[in-house]
């Protein structure tokens, strides 16, 4: 399926499924995520693209009613087996949220927390520089690492998010509709900052903006409501290629329906 | 065919404006009256115990010439037994909302426990005193002479008022333990505590529920444990809420009378306590007791100089508490 030689693969889901209690949120969906590509997943509402995105670094065992089958492997191990212990795994797969949610601490402590908490034992000015170095945010903020997170301006909060997730040194970021509270500048921003990360990191990407996920990703997954439960509203993978054949020749006619904004 | 409404709308903005107006005024006397019963409070309290607000008022015990009468032991008894309730309401109250919020599962047995915490905050505080006295003071007459289990494990128990068992922890001479407690100031202050932790539990949950959910996501997604992510995070965002909450519990406290009257503060206490094991009064039992005398001196103008010696202290712990809040607070954008 996917047309790019050489291509290493991240992160694989094998048949992965999600239930909150009794209701299934998605039914059994099958990725393989390339290293060093940006990879979209769009779809519509409540399609389950944030719920897919959350089971890559178990934030859904956050969720006391959820139950995830079927497998994630990450570095040739189900992330999801008995012996792997999520916070290992959370360290070393970043999440930026859809909403910037900085702690309310200075810019420095922002970017530190992480590596505090794992026991950082390196130099922690240079970790907190190089890391607002990759977010491009170092510029703005070099001459105020004591000021409040909080008082940045939003899309300046976000790339801080993604500096503070950057500093635990992951291999892969997530990203649930980072830019979705932003203005298009700062969208812009991102999408710029996404590029120059996906030399060293791998990333995935939830949006709502088309437009967005043909700008920035390589590759794009298209996530949907089961035809055949529609009732149930469970989400499955409907199409996933390159994002230039998904926007310009999709296989299936719902994929060309949603893009061209036909339903979603 | 829907015909047009138009006419039938009566604006009548007459009634209307006038209806405002009337209850603009009617909420303005509600304020009045709160404000003016205060007042007359305050100054009535002037002008009886300003005068009698002087250096002996702090320096001396309750005496038989009411000019030489003051309050220290009341006043100290009342701040040592503040300090007993804070330091054993704030771990006990913070850990108690911590699990509630944070660890508990969201069962029967958590709901049970939920509305039982909130009926505590509205049990009378005489029924804390009566507990805090079985509980504390006398220990359920488990340490007196006939008790099963003194004669079980043949303890060397005492007779009469400083009676039961007494040791010392670890053989460290201040490190003193009576069992039971007695009417000492330390069944005070757990009596009091008891009283004050079902507030300080329900204010503490309210500033752990007000810390928002992303930041714990925050936390977690960088690899944070549980409690990492609560002693980080969590606790010190709510810390300020958690503060307020006590501060405020604790200056109801130190306003409370009947159940440390039921603990034995209802006492003439000329000392001050030297030990957790000593008998002590509190200031609200000092003014009742001169208040119940019949000189005038003692029951109009030594009791109006204690309730503003009482009501300073309890106004200064309120004014912390606003400090803390407006000093701590996050504006979250």
């Amino acid at each position: 399926m996917l047309q790019e030689n050489n291509l290493e693969n991240i992160i694989t889901t094998k048949d992965l499924s999600v239930f909150y209690g009794t209701t299934q949120a998605i039914h059994k969906i099958n990725l393989n995520i390339p290293r060093n590509r940006i990879t979209a997943i769009i779809g519509p509402s409540g399609c389950g693209k944030s719920t897919l995105i959350r089971c890559f670094n178990r934030m859904n065992d956050l969720v006391p009613s959820a139950r995830v089958d079927g497998e994630v492997v990450y570095s040739d191990q189900n992330i999801y087996g008995t012996e792997v212990d999520p916070v290992h795994i959370r360290r070393q797969i970043g999440m930026v949220f859809q909403k910037p949610n900085p702690f309310p601490k200075s810019v420095y402590e922002n970017i530190a927390f992480g590596a505090k908490i794992n026991n950082y034992k390196g130099n922690m000015d240079e970790l907190v520089e190089k890391s607002l170095r990759q977010a491009a945010l170092w510029d703005e903020v070099k001459d105020e690492l004591d000021k409040s997170g909080l008082a940045l301006s939003g899309g300046q909060q976000q790339r801080l998010c993604i500096a503070r997730a950057l500093a635990t040194e992951p291999e892969l970021i997530l990203m649930d509709e980072p830019a979705s509270a932003l203005d298009p500048i700062a969208t812009l921003k991102i999408e710029e900052l996404m590029q120059d990360l996906k030399e060293q990191y791998t990333i995935i990407i939830v949006t709502h903006n088309m437009q967005q996920a043909s700008r920035a990703s390589d590759y794009t997954a298209f996530i949907s409501i089961d035809r055949t439960r529609i009732e149930e509203r469970v989400g499955v993978l409907v199409e996933y290629d390159q994002t230039s054949k998904i926007f310009v020749n999709p296989a299936e006619k719902e994929t060309e329906d949603y893009i061209s904004g036909r339903f979603g | 065919m829907i015909q047009s409404k138009k006419e039938q709308f009566r604006e009548n903005l007459e009634k209307r404006h006038s209806a405002a107006k009337f209850f603009y005024f009617l909420l303005l006397i509600c304020l009045l009256i709160g404000f003016f019963t205060l007042s007359v409070l305050i100054i009535d309290l002037a002008i009886e115990g300003g005068p009698w607000l002087r250096s002996q008022l702090f320096t001396n015990y309750h005496s038989r010439k009411p000019e030489e009468a003051g309050m220290k032991s009341a006043i100290f008894g009342s701040l040592i037994n503040l300090g007993l309730t804070g330091l054993f309401s704030f771990p006990l109250g913070v850990g108690a909302a911590i699990y509630l919020e944070e660890y508990a599962p969201k069962n029967k047995l958590t709901s049970f426990i939920n509305i039982n915490i909130n009926n505590l905050a509205g049990v009378p505080s005489i029924v804390y005193g009566m507990l805090g006295l079985v509980v504390f003071g006398r220990m359920f007459g488990l340490f007196a002479p006939d008790s099963w289990l003194v004669q079980l494990l043949n303890l060397p128990v005492g007779k009469g008022a400083l009676g039961g068992l007494q040791f010392n922890l670890f053989n460290i001479p201040w490190l003193e333990i009576r069992l039971p407690f007695g009417r000492t100031i330390l069944a005070g202050g757990l009596t009091m505590t008891m009283l004050i932790l079902p507030v300080v539990i329900i204010a503490s949950r309210e500033a752990i529920r007000s810390v928002p959910n992303s930041i714990r996501d925050a936390a977690y997604a960088l690899g944070a444990t549980k409690w990492q992510m609560i002693s980080t995070q969590v606790l010190p965002i709510a810390f300020p809420g958690i503060l307020t909450g006590i501060i405020l519990s604790l200056s109801r406290a130190i306003g409370e009378t009947a159940p440390l009257i039921i603990m034995g503060a209802f006492t003439y206490v000329p000392f001050l306590p030297e030990s957790l094991w000593d008998q002590f009064t509190v200031m609200p039992i000092q003014i009742y007791n001169w208040i119940t005398l019949p000189q005038a001196e003692y029951r109009v103008h030594l009791a109006a100089a204690g309730i503003i010696v009482l009501l300073a202290v309890l106004l200064s712990l309120n004014a912390i508490a606003v400090f803390l809040r407006k000093k701590f607070e996050i504006h979250w954008s």
